[in-house]
Parts: structure tokens; sequence; C-alpha cells
């Protein structure tokens, strides 16, 4: 496939997600949009890995390998990331009863 | 149009109209189960790209582990009925309007890649296979692996402190 119908696919899905941050108001939501804005990101990086994969795999065997581990480590950094945002979620919903942002803006004060 | 196109237009029509309703439902329990959706066909993409290890732990660390601890953590909290107020209608359209004018700007960027120059391999290479990815891993990357036991390490204590009751 050409590149460019990964890079518009990818870049689509991570203007969902922006928006998604942008226009909900529920923290849980838009944790979940962060996540969809990483996933459009891992699938660009897989899909440049293969790019050039012919001409690449001529010269080095393992041409690309480096942007899948990219990928891993990001899905590691991700589950980190969800543990301990949802941990502050639990804990902000303890302290206001909601999970509103617009509650937040306390800290400003 | 061969399997392969068929494929790819049906995983990505999937993948956006799975990751709009994510942000349009009223119901966050719907919401994820949109997120899941989205993974799936995520997961798709990348079996067709031949990344069958990537493939596996997207669908076990993301549609497994991470969208079953949003699910707990909305069911904890009683939220799957529709809480969220709309006061401000125009923020909403600020927010969309920004969301598209981001896209406009991506998009007249890249409109110009050379579409025959620059291909990504479909279907073959064997970069993306457990045994070729453990050897990478295990050799050149070694170091970065085990710091991110550390990560975890730190992520779990710190999930424990947050979460626990003053």
């Amino acid at each position: 496939m050409p590149i460019n119908y990964y890079i518009f696919l990818a870049v689509t899905l991570f203007c969902i997600g922006v928006t998604g941050v942008l226009t909900r108001r529920n923290a849980i939501i838009i944790f979940m949009c962060i996540e969809l804005m990483l996933n459009a990101v891992n699938l660009l990086l897989v899909a440049f890995s293969k790019m050039h994969y012919q001409e690449m795999v001529k010269l080095n065997p393992t041409a690309g390998i480096d942007g899948q581990l990219f990928v891993f480590f990001i899905m590691v950094v991700a589950a980190a990331e969800v543990s301990v945002g949802l941990a502050i979620i639990v804990m902000m919903y303890r302290n206001t009863h909601s999970v509103d942002v617009n509650f937040l803006n306390r800290l400003k004060h | 149009m061969g399997i392969t196109q068929i494929l790819f237009w049906s995983l990505s029509v999937l993948a956006l109209f799975s990751a709009i309703m994510v942000v349009v439902s009223r119901n966050p329990v719907h919401s994820v189960l949109w997120l899941i959706m989205v993974f799936f066909a995520i997961s798709g993409h990348y079996i067709l790209l031949n990344a069958q290890f990537l493939a596996i732990v997207n669908l076990i660390v993301y549609a497994g582990a991470i969208m079953v601890l949003f699910l707990f953590v909305i069911m904890l909290m009683n939220l799957n009925a529709d809480t969220e107020p709309q006061k401000n209608k125009w923020l909403k359209i600020a927010g969309v309007i920004s969301g598209g004018a981001l896209l406009l700007v991506f998009v007249a960027a890249l409109k110009n890649v050379d579409a025959k120059a620059h291909v990504a391999q479909v279907a073959r290479g064997d970069i993306g296979l457990i045994h070729n990815l453990g050897i990478a891993l295990f050799h050149d990357y070694v170091v970065p692996f085990e710091i991110s036991s550390v990560l975890f390490l730190s992520a779990m204590v710190g999930a424990v402190v947050i979460g626990k009751k003053e």
C-alpha cells in the first residue's frame, strides 16, 4: 500500500483524538482519547518500519525493526501511564464526587 | 482490487467510524467498547503489515488489560449513566473546529507525498515476527528493556500510593 494512505489514516485518527480531548469534559473519556492518539502514532510507526522494505532488506535483513521495537516500548509506557492516570482519576472522584474536568479549575485559585 | 486493498479499506473505515463513535458516545461504557473496536481494527492493520507480534501484544495489552482497567474504573464509580451536563455548546463547536483545522494543516502539509515512490510493504517481510524482534530486543535494546521494568515498578508503587485512602 502507498505510505500516504497510512499517513492520512493515522493523522485522521490523531485529529479525532485531539477533538475528543478538546470537546469532552469527562476525564475518563479524555484519557481514552489520549490512548487513541498513541495508537495512531503506533500505527504510523509500524507502517514506516515497512517502508522501502524491498530495497532495504538486501542491505540489512533487519531494516526497520527499530520502529517496531519503539512501538513495543510505547505500549510499555502507555500501560504504566494508564495505571497511574486511573489512580489519579479515582482519587479525584473520591475528593470531588465527579470526573468532570471543569471541577478541577479550583487549582488556579 | 485485491484482497489486500479490500482489507485495508474495510479496516480503515472500521477504525475511523469507531474512533468517531468513541468521541460522540454519551455513555462512557459505550465509548470503551468502541475504543476496543478501534484497537481490533488497528491490530488488523498490524497483521496486514505482517507485524504479528505487535498485533498480538496490542490485543493483549490494550484491548485486554488497559480497557478492562477503564471498564473497572467506570463501573466502580457507577458512571455508566449519562452524567455529563453539556452547558456550553460554543466550546464544543470551537473544539471541533480546532481539531478540523489541525487535520487540515496535516493534510495540506503531507498531500504531496509521492505515492508511487514510497510504498509500505504489505503482507510480506519477516521483521515483525517474534524471533527477529526478540533477537533485536535482547541484543540492542536490553538496557531500555530493563529500565522499563523499573518504570513498571515505580508505576505500581505510584498507583498504590495515589489510590490508597488517607
